[in-house]
This record gives structure tokens, sequence and C-alpha cells, in this order.
């Protein structure tokens, strides 16, 4: 089931338990009021300031940020809501359309460039410029992550993360695969370099034959040396976007919302068709078993040796009874360097909040050293405050996983930041789409090229 | 109050003909009747009829909630011609339609045969209406983790039979099959118990004139119990047939439509369109369209079945 993954940063709008089935009737039952738009709300500088977030694990520390805020400012009163990530966003939209949206919420990166767009989000440029907010203090790369589509911004960063290899010791051990092979993989799209090597070593069948020696059945494989969440729409934060952009391409014209797209580029092409040729090989499982069990599941009954994977996964990694797991960082690519994506979460305000004044001191205090220390101290998520991450990185190490595979690449600049769209759901519905039959082989790989002049017509 | 006038001018009748309620009445009847209906039909007008009404409004305009319709005459409409996806959803929707229905219809029959005939045990009848006690979702989840490719426990069973795996979910020829039979398992049960609710109306007298001719249970199927249900069925059929257009968070919480959109059923594509895509406007049109495909359903269904009258002299 999807939603036990936690997809926190996952941009697949593919749903897990879906209480809306209430909506079933859909379009047509909709009833509507009678205006439109949402009321401008007010600057109230006390009172009762809701906040939501969508993570449960991330909801006692967060809970504790909020005792120690009230402290502070005995007139503010949190009131914290946690909803699973499907349900965060369906229920945050019938709150924008029905006025009864939270004060504050924790906002991401695919979403808020349509809220800013709607005027459903206020920006906060005058704010931060006000309380002297020093912005170098963030981790690199999160801050330029909320300045949206008009060019302001509308969330000061909370947390990061990057995409990492989570692999199966034991069985890298047994494969004669040392860490640090696992930590110096090379990829190209041609031959895959020694992660192609790794992956096919680490592929085993049912006769226990290794995916890089003859006799090799790839048709009843038993554990598949690369495992596989999805075909990755629109950007394979997790799946692709880690060797596509060591090749040097970008999605698109500009660094964040951009109108025209780079699917038709062959750099990109010639990475999909190198990861599509795994399946062909039997070193990754096709595409239609990805529908059921998540790859943590599949990770922790032994059918997958490595996943590509993003750092909020860290903990639920960790906790995977009965299989030992390790982390290794993403591979070296023809650029010569890693590439991982970045992103960042940020709280954001609702334009129609009674209490804007008193949901920007939250805000702030979200945003400030004393709430991300305790963050940091919680060990799901790398808070943004570089200050924090050495904390950090202590807490999550508990789990067992070295996350300098996560944070080596923040500081050798290799990461890219999570390329901010408006029209996210159409486009993430098309290249669903296109991907997809790619992934099933039903399409050629060429056929991204029209998936790619489908994408562009979204923004004409 | 009102039922005595009534009874007093029952009583006063004096033609043979058989009484019909008299579809004038007087006011104070009227307004006692309207008093009777007056819930029923403000939940109708405020949770069915108006939302309909301004359904097919936004059908004509461009809607994404946030800002005011803007009208756009029959464009909405031009574009779900145009649309491959939709069409895709039809068939799919269809396809998805044909066997749970057939399969459904076929198993509900017999097992209510076998209830009517063989055993009038509570406990089975009980026992049969059992899954359709359960939430979808709940059974949707549980069906999708027995059915995984690589760790379910029903390719658990295949593989010692020697079968490879099959994605019963991600295979794009398998999705719409697995998912209707999944909906047959759960509706089967609550079907057959209608179906043995309408054999519970044929005379036993009929069936033992059968059996004084000598006719076999197969024949009396066919020539008794089958003619004499028609009424019956064809409601269930109606019913059946309209719900399972509807099908949806099978689809919601499985597939999601996936993979490639080989289980996008309609009522997921204008979910999507919807409350994921904010096409308010657009998804309306496709309702509309599903709202006409399915009434012309239901009324030749209704036609061809005779459902209006019975066999039963």
């Amino acid at each position: 089931m999807r939603s036990h993954r936690t997809p926190r940063r996952r941009t697949r709008t593919r749903t897990g338990v879906v209480r809306a089935a209430a909506f079933a009737g859909a379009a047509v039952l909709l009833s509507g009021c009678a205006s439109y738009g949402v009321s401008p709300g007010a600057d109230g500088d006390s009172g009762t300031v809701t906040y939501w977030l969508w993570e449960s694990a991330q909801l006692p520390a967060y809970q504790q940020c909020a005792e120690d805020f009230q402290a502070q400012h005995p007139d503010i009163d949190i009131k914290i809501e946690q909803f699973g990530w499907d349900d965060y966003w369906r229920k945050l939209f019938t709150g924008f359309i029905s006025d009864s949206a939270p004060d504050v919420f924790a906002d991401h990166t695919s979403r808020y460039g349509e809220f800013a767009d709607r005027g459903l989000i206020v920006p906060i440029d005058e704010q931060v410029e006000e309380a002297g907010i020093d912005l170098s203090q963030y981790v690199a790369g999160t801050t330029d992550l909320w300045i949206g589509p008009d060019g302001k911004r509308y969330g000061l960063p909370k947390d990061f993360d990057t995409i990492g290899l989570f692999y199966n010791r034991e069985m890298a051990e047994e494969a004669g695969v040392s860490a640090e092979q696992m930590a110096g993989l090379t990829w190209n799209p041609t031959d895959g370099g020694s992660y192609e090597q790794v992956i096919a070593r680490l592929t085993v069948d049912e006769n226990g034959v290794r995916g890089d020696e003859p006799g090799f059945d790839k048709s009843r494989v038993k554990t598949y040396g690369l495992g596989l969440g999805s075909a990755g729409a629109p950007f394979g934060q997790v799946e692709w976007s880690y060797l596509a952009m060591t090749t040097g391409w970008w999605y698109m014209d500009e660094q964040a919302w951009g109108t025209r797209f780079n699917y038709d580029d062959p750099r990109f092409q010639q990475t999909i068709s190198w990861w599509r040729g795994l399946i062909d090989k039997g070193y990754m499982p096709p595409l239609a078993f990805t529908e059921g069990g998540s790859p943590d599941q599949q990770m922790q009954a032994g059918r997958y040796a490595i996943v590509s994977e993003g750092s909020w996964q860290t903990a639920n990694y960790g906790a995977l009874e009965g299989v030992e797991l390790a982390l290794a960082p993403t591979p070296i690519g023809p650029s010569g360097k890693r590439a991982a994506m970045q992103n960042s979460l940020a709280d954001s305000i609702s334009a129609s909040s009674e209490v804007k004044g008193a949901a920007w001191e939250w805000v702030r205090y979200l945003a400030s050293e004393d709430c991300q220390s305790v963050v940091a101290d919680a060990g799901v998520v790398m808070p943004a405050i570089a200050s924090t991450v050495e904390a950090s990185k202590a807490s999550l190490g508990k789990t067992g996983f070295d996350i300098t595979a996560f944070t080596d690449q923040i500081d050798a600049g290799s990461t890219f930041p999570y390329p901010a769209i408006l029209h996210a759901a159409e486009v993430q519905a098309t290249t669903t789409t296109g991907l997809e039959n790619v992934m099933s082989f039903n399409t050629d790989v060429s056929s991204l090229t029209q998936m790619n002049e489908r994408v562009n017509a979204l923004f004409e | 109050m009102a039922i005595a006038t009534r009874a007093a001018r029952l009583r006063t009748s004096s033609t043979g003909e058989p009484l019909r309620p008299d579809a004038n009445g007087s006011p104070r009847e009227r307004l006692t009747a309207l008093a009777f209906i007056a819930p029923a039909l403000l939940g109708f007008a405020v949770f069915y009829f108006w939302p309909t009404l301004r359904g097919f409004y936004f059908s004509f305009t461009e809607y994404d909630v946030f800002n005011a319709p803007v009208w756009v005459g029959l464009d909405n409409y031009r574009a779900v011609l145009e649309d491959a996806v939709f069409w895709n959803s039809m068939k799919v929707t269809v396809l998805y339609v044909v066997i749970n229905i057939g399969t459904q219809t076929v198993l509900a029959l017999l097992l209510a045969v076998l209830l009517h005939r063989l055993t009038r045990s509570v406990l089975v009848r009980s026992v049969i209406v059992l899954p359709y006690l359960i939430s979808n979702v709940v059974v949707a989840l549980v069906f999708y983790w027995m059915l995984d490719a690589q760790i379910g426990i029903a390719n658990q069973f295949l593989g010692w039979l020697g079968v490879d795996p099959v994605a019963f979910f991600g295979d794009q020829n398998w999705a719409i099959p697995t998912i209707a039979l999944v909906n047959t398992w759960r509706h089967l049960g609550y079907t057959a118990l209608l179906l043995f609710a309408g054999m519970l109306m044929i005379p036993g007298t009929v069936y033992e004139a059968g059996r004084v001719d000598g006719a076999s249970e197969w024949q009396m199927f066919w020539r008794i119990t089958l003619p004499l249900l028609r009424p019956v069925l064809a409601l269930v059929l109606v019913i059946t047939v309209i719900g399972s257009f509807q099908a949806f968070d099978t689809v919601a919480v499985t597939t999601s439509g996936g993979p490639a959109e080989a289980s996008n059923v309609i009522q997921y594509y204008i979910f999507d369109l919807a409350f994921q895509r904010y096409q308010f406007g657009y998804a309306s049109a496709v309702s509309v369209v599903l709202f006409l495909i399915l009434t012309i359903v239901a009324f030749f269904q209704l036609r061809l079945m005779r459902a209006d009258q019975s066999d039963m002299a």
C-alpha cells in the first residue's frame, strides 16, 4: 500500500487509502458555495494558530516546538493536526474551498506554485526582511526553492533531503561487493559502468546463479539487483534523476517555473533506455511488479538488493526487521560527479488566515534554530539550518546508517534543486502515462519525444 | 385523522372497480403527504437535484473552484469527443462492467438457486453476505497485498503449482479482470440474496406441478425459475450495472488507474480531473456524458427485459 511508504517528497499523486471515496459521485454532485475565491483573512497577532503537517513520525518534535513556542508567546495557541500524505492535500484543497484551511501548513515544492498562483498562500518577503532573518544560515540551495513563480518568497525552509542507495549488506558481502566499492560506483548510459556490474552481481535467480554468471535465468529471479518503485513521473526524484542529471541534462528551459521541457533530449532518453534495459536483462523487476508491496517491503523480503531512495526514508529503512541494510551515495556519472535531487519543505501561511501576524511568528519559530535543533534530535529528517546538521547526523546515525552518503553531496555541491513547475498535476498525469508506457515496453523510448510535446502544450 | 377520512371514503365506495388512491385528494391530505415526503425531498433537492443542476451548468464552463466559472459553451463536450483518455476510460469501464456483471450475475443466480432449492439455512444465508459487510477499501487492500507479484500469498500458491508469478494488479491485461473479479467476490452474496428473495415469491405449487410432470431441476430452472424471476432479475441487473459503471474505490486504493491507464475507469478519471487537476468544468462534462450513457443503458435494459410486467398470472 502506497501510504505506508510515507512518500512525503514524492510528487506522485497516485493515491493510498482514499477517504475521499465519498467524492465518488464526483463532479456532477459537487455542490459549491455561491462566492468564489478565498476570504482575505486578517492580520491578528494573537489567538489560535492551526498548523497541519503530514508526517506522523515528525509529530512529536513539532509538538515540542509548539510547547516551547507557546511558553514564549502566551497569547498564541498552536493547534497541530496531522493527516497522511494523500488525505493531506485533499483536505487542504477542500479547506481552501470552504475557507477552513489551516493558518499555517507544511508545504511541498511540487504544490506551492499552484497555491501561490491562485493566491491561496501569502508571500513573506516583507516579514523576512523586517525580522532580519539571515538566509545564509540555511543549508545551501534550500531557501531558493521557496521563491515562487512570481519571484516572491512563500516559505522558510525547515528541513532538507537528498537521495542515496540503500542496499542489503549481507547480500553485498556474499557477492563479494565491499562497502568501498559501493561508495565508489560509477555509471554511464552506455554500459552502466560499475553500477550495472554491481547490480548484475547482486541479482540472483532461483537456482542461485548470479546475474553476471552464465546460465542466469532472467525469467525466474529471486532477488533483483535494483528495486523499482514506479516509473518516476514526472521528475524521477528517487527513480532516475540521480542518473539523468550526471549527463548534464536538465528538465526544462529554466531552473524553476520553466515552460519548455527537455524530455526529448537524447541524454534523458539514453538514461531511461539504460534504466529500462535493466528490466530486459532481469536485473530490475518489470513495472507490473510495482503494484502491490512497496519497495521497503520488497527490500525486507529480500526481493531487492539495492533501492534508490530519499533521505526521509532513513528511519523507515532503519526500522526494517530481519534485514541488515547499509547506505551508499549515488554513483558518479559521465560528468565526473555524483548527482542527487535536493528538496526542502517549508511552512506556508494561508491567505485566508485571520491571524497572519501570529502565523508569521510561528513560521519564524519553525524556521529558527530553537525549533530545528529539536527536529534534529528527533532523528527523522535533516533540519535546514546548517548548524543543526551535525546534531542531526548523530541522531540519524542511530539508525545504523552512515548518512554522510546524503550530506557529502551537499558539501560537494553535487545536488540539484527540486524542479518546481506550474501545472504540476497536469504534467504529472501526462508524464505518468508516457513513462509507464515506456517502462512497460508498450512504446519505444523515443515516444518520450511526443510526451514532451504534450507537456509543452500544457504551457502554451 | 387523514387515515380515518380515507377509510371512510373506502367504505362508501360503491363501484366494483379496484380502489385507487385518489390522485387529487383533499388539500388537507396533500398537505399531510407532503409533510411525510418533505424530509426525503429536502435531502434529494439539496444533495442530488441542485448539485446535478450545477454539474450540468459547470459542464459548459471552465472552472477551477477558486475562480468564478467562465462560460465556454460546448467546448468541453467537443474536447470529450476528441479525448483519447476518455475513450480509453470508456473502453476500460465497459470491459470492467462486462466481466463484473457477467460473472457476478451467473454466479449469484447459481448461488440463489442453491439457496432456494437445497437449503433454507439462515446461517448459510448470513455467511454468503459476509463479504458485502466488509468495506470496499479493506477488501481492495487485502487483495492488493495477497495478489502482489513478488511477496503475495496467491503467487506463492501459484509457484507451488509451477506457475510463473502473475502481476494481477500490475499487468495491463490483468488489472481490469482482477479488479472486476475482486468486486464480484464482494458483491456476489448480496446479489444472490436479492435474487433469492425474488425466488421466494415464486409459488411452490408451480414447482410441485413441474415435479408431477416429471421435469428435472435443470428444466425447472429454465422453464420456471428464470421466467418467473425476470422482473426481479431485471431490477437487480439495472442496479448492479449502474453500480458497476461507478466502480471507483477499488481502483483508487490499488492501481490509481495505472499502469499506463490500463485500469483508468471513468469514475476514477472524473475524480482525477476534478479533485487532482482542478478541471471541474471538464470533469462535469465527462460526468454528464456518463450520466447520459447510463440513462440510455438503464432505459434499454428495462425495456428489453419488460421489467414492469410479470409472467405470474
